[in-house]
């Protein structure tokens, strides 16, 4: 059996390889497509020689023809360099900021997909056992107005409520200024923990909670109504009534029926994944989190093609990484899945 | 007539979630009826600043003023047209582009629906609002710009539904005879598969508008859709943020209200309408 996950593994591996270059074709064709030069478009004519455009040029690696640019970007992704900044400061490896930035988005994005996860289950299960009640509209009600929620203006109310008017929670960044925190993973709550900085811990939990908060509850209401069905065709099963008959408890008959109807969650999971991360774009802005998102979006103000396009090209290899993940827990769940 | 008939006894039909689907249709109608008759309805023109910044909501304002002094009620009245109008260009593309190629790929199968569900996968796969910056960047703000960019999104939507259904019609019996009669591989194709998707590409229409609204408001919100002074939800959420710290809450609140009340509207009118749809089919 164990022959068989790794070869599935290393099969569904492979897989993630075409969505990755589609998708590093897409965004290369886009940001490409418009005539005009790039590193003109951020620097503007009057500012620059020839000789010093032909150079950045050079570095930029945008001397060469299309084709060219497009087969070397792809050559040099694989060895991690994601191509060089246009401006602000200009030729900085775009790879830096990445490892930078990263860590700070896939802290939001875990704690977020907690949040989401917890409420869905726990919203689910109860709308199972109280089916057909006001309590189960009032679930599906939920479900629809969390998914319909703007992550900016549900992020902005809770900023007013707790940030402002009860001024309990900080409402931008990533920790307070002047706590010191040795950097080891990006990862501040874990970097705290390891370092045994409990001040910093404190301080990065605060700054967690209203982003995860409001990313984790948007995303939340897709969970309600998958873990509710789940739950709903598990409870009229037989094995659940004899439990009942047998006189188990209902709360331990509710637990088993919830394992049950868990597996097709976890498919949910890789899809709302990607959501997430579109989600922490929104939440990053709201928030100013120093994150992916936000990096992008203050690119978008230099119109830096070359570090936007780093930034969405890694971005891909991170959905196809979590879905092979996502594929990988599926299959060791369910014992049906054939490797 | 029939036809009449037939669509105001779907809707109003005393069938389990008739609530929801007039509770949508009805804030659908009001937003529509509130951009076609802005200049009517807005007590002041939207782009005009006056010295009144930061007005509180009160008789004269109901929703108060923004920094400029422009009346948020008459900028949120003629912020519907463009949400409207962006999101309307938007899933007209994206259907018209992604029901035909669908119907295609699962029709005829083989290495072009292969090559076809490998892109529209990825694509489906990859968050929309990432790529639909990317393409709102390099077009530039403008409203149609940023149609095209969410229709792209949303190709796959259509495209992975569509093909599905495509797949599991085109061994049934009527298709079978279509072909024995001998019609054309196109005919079966439009003449009798597209209309039986009919029902379930109206639900994913509806629900596809409401990530549209979202997806619209998103992109407004980085600064990617409208120059200002257009009045734009989205956008005016941006500009309000920064007042926030000083209290000055309804440049934002009511906005953002509008934003998911429209696509909480679409949202519920899709899942009236996938329940009837599934009722009427079993």
């Amino acid at each position: 059996m164990t022959r068989g996950i790794g070869q599935y593994i290393v099969i569904r591996g492979l897989m993630i390889i075409p969505t990755i270059l589609i998708l590093y074709t897409i965004v290369f064709i886009f940001l490409r497509i418009l005539p005009g030069n790039p590193v003109l478009a951020v620097v503007g004519t009057k500012n620059i020689s020839p000789e010093q455009l032909q150079h950045l040029m050079e570095m930029a690696g945008l001397d060469k023809p299309l084709y060219v640019q497009y087969f070397d970007y792809l050559w040099k992704m694989l060895h991690g360099d994601f191509g060089v900044t246009l401006a602000f400061p200009m030729g900085k490896p775009v790879v830096e900021y990445l490892k930078l930035r990263f860590p700070a988005t896939l802290e939001l994005t875990i704690f977020g997909f907690t949040v989401s996860v917890l409420i869905g289950l726990l919203t689910g299960t109860v709308a199972a056992t109280k089916k057909g009640t006001k309590i189960d509209t009032g679930m599906r009600l939920y479900s629809i107005i969390a998914y319909t929620l703007f992550i900016p203006w549900f992020g902005m109310m809770l900023q007013y409520v707790f940030g402002i008017h009860f001024h309990v929670l900080p409402t931008s960044g990533r920790i307070d200024p002047g706590i010191e925190l040795q950097r080891i993973t990006g990862l501040y709550v874990l970097d705290s923990i390891l370092t045994g900085n409990w001040e910093a811990f404190t301080s990065a939990i605060r700054h967690l909670i209203l982003p995860a908060t409001t990313l984790g509850i948007v995303l939340s209401g897709a969970y309600t109504r998958l873990v509710r069905n789940n739950m709903v065709d598990v409870l009229s099963q037989d094995f659940i009534r004899s439990y009942h008959a047998r006189g188990v408890r209902d709360w331990k008959v509710t637990w088993y029926a919830l394992k049950n109807a868990f597996i097709p969650v976890v498919t949910l999971m890789g899809l709302q994944f990607a959501i997430l991360l579109g989600g922490a774009v929104l939440t990053e802005t709201t928030f100013n989190w120093p994150g992916m998102g936000t990096f992008i979006v203050d690119r978008i103000d230099y119109r830096d093609y070359n570090a936007i396009q780093g930034a969405v090209v890694f971005f891909a290899f991170f959905v196809g990484l979590i879905s092979l993940i996502v594929d990988i827990i599926y299959a060791l769940l369910d014992p049906r899945v054939k490797y | 007539m029939e036809v009449i008939t037939k669509i105001t006894g779907f809707i109003f039909d005393k069938k389990p979630g008739r609530g929801l689907l007039l509770f949508g249709l009805a804030i659908v109608l009001i937003v529509i009826l509130m951009a076609i008759f802005a200049p009517f309805i807005a007590p002041y023109d939207p782009t005009k600043t006056t010295e009144d910044s930061f007005a509180p909501p009160s008789k004269e304002h109901p929703m108060g003023t923004n920094r400029l002094g422009q009346d948020v009620f008459s900028r949120i009245v003629w912020g519907a047209r463009v949400v409207l109008y962006v999101v309307f260009i938007a899933t007209m593309l994206s259907m018209s582009i992604g029901v035909p190629l669908g119907l295609i790929s699962g029709y005829h199968g083989g290495k072009i629906d292969r090559a076809l569900s490998v892109v529209m996968d990825s694509i489906y796969a990859f968050p929309a609002l990432i790529l639909a910056i990317v393409i709102a960047v390099v077009l530039g703000p403008s409203p149609v710009n940023t149609a095209i960019a969410i229709s792209f999104v949303y190709v796959p939507t259509y495209f992975r539904m569509v093909r599905g259904q495509t797949l599991s019609l085109k061994g049934q019996l009527f298709v079978e005879a279509a072909k024995a009669l001998g019609a054309k591989n196109r005919e079966i194709m439009f003449k009798y598969i597209l209309p039986n998707l009919a029902p379930t590409v109206l639900v994913v229409f509806t629900l596809s508008v409401a990530d549209a609204i979202l997806t619209e408001a998103g992109l407004s919100f980085l600064g990617l859709s409208v120059t200002p002074p257009t009045p734009d939800w989205g956008y005016d959420l941006r500009v309000g943020q920064p007042f926030l710290l000083d209290g000055y809450w309804w440049l934002v609140f009511f906005p953002g209200i509008m934003i998911m009340l429209l696509a909480m509207a679409f949202a519920l009118i899709g899942e009236a309408l996938s329940e009837r749809i599934s009722l009427g089919s079993r």
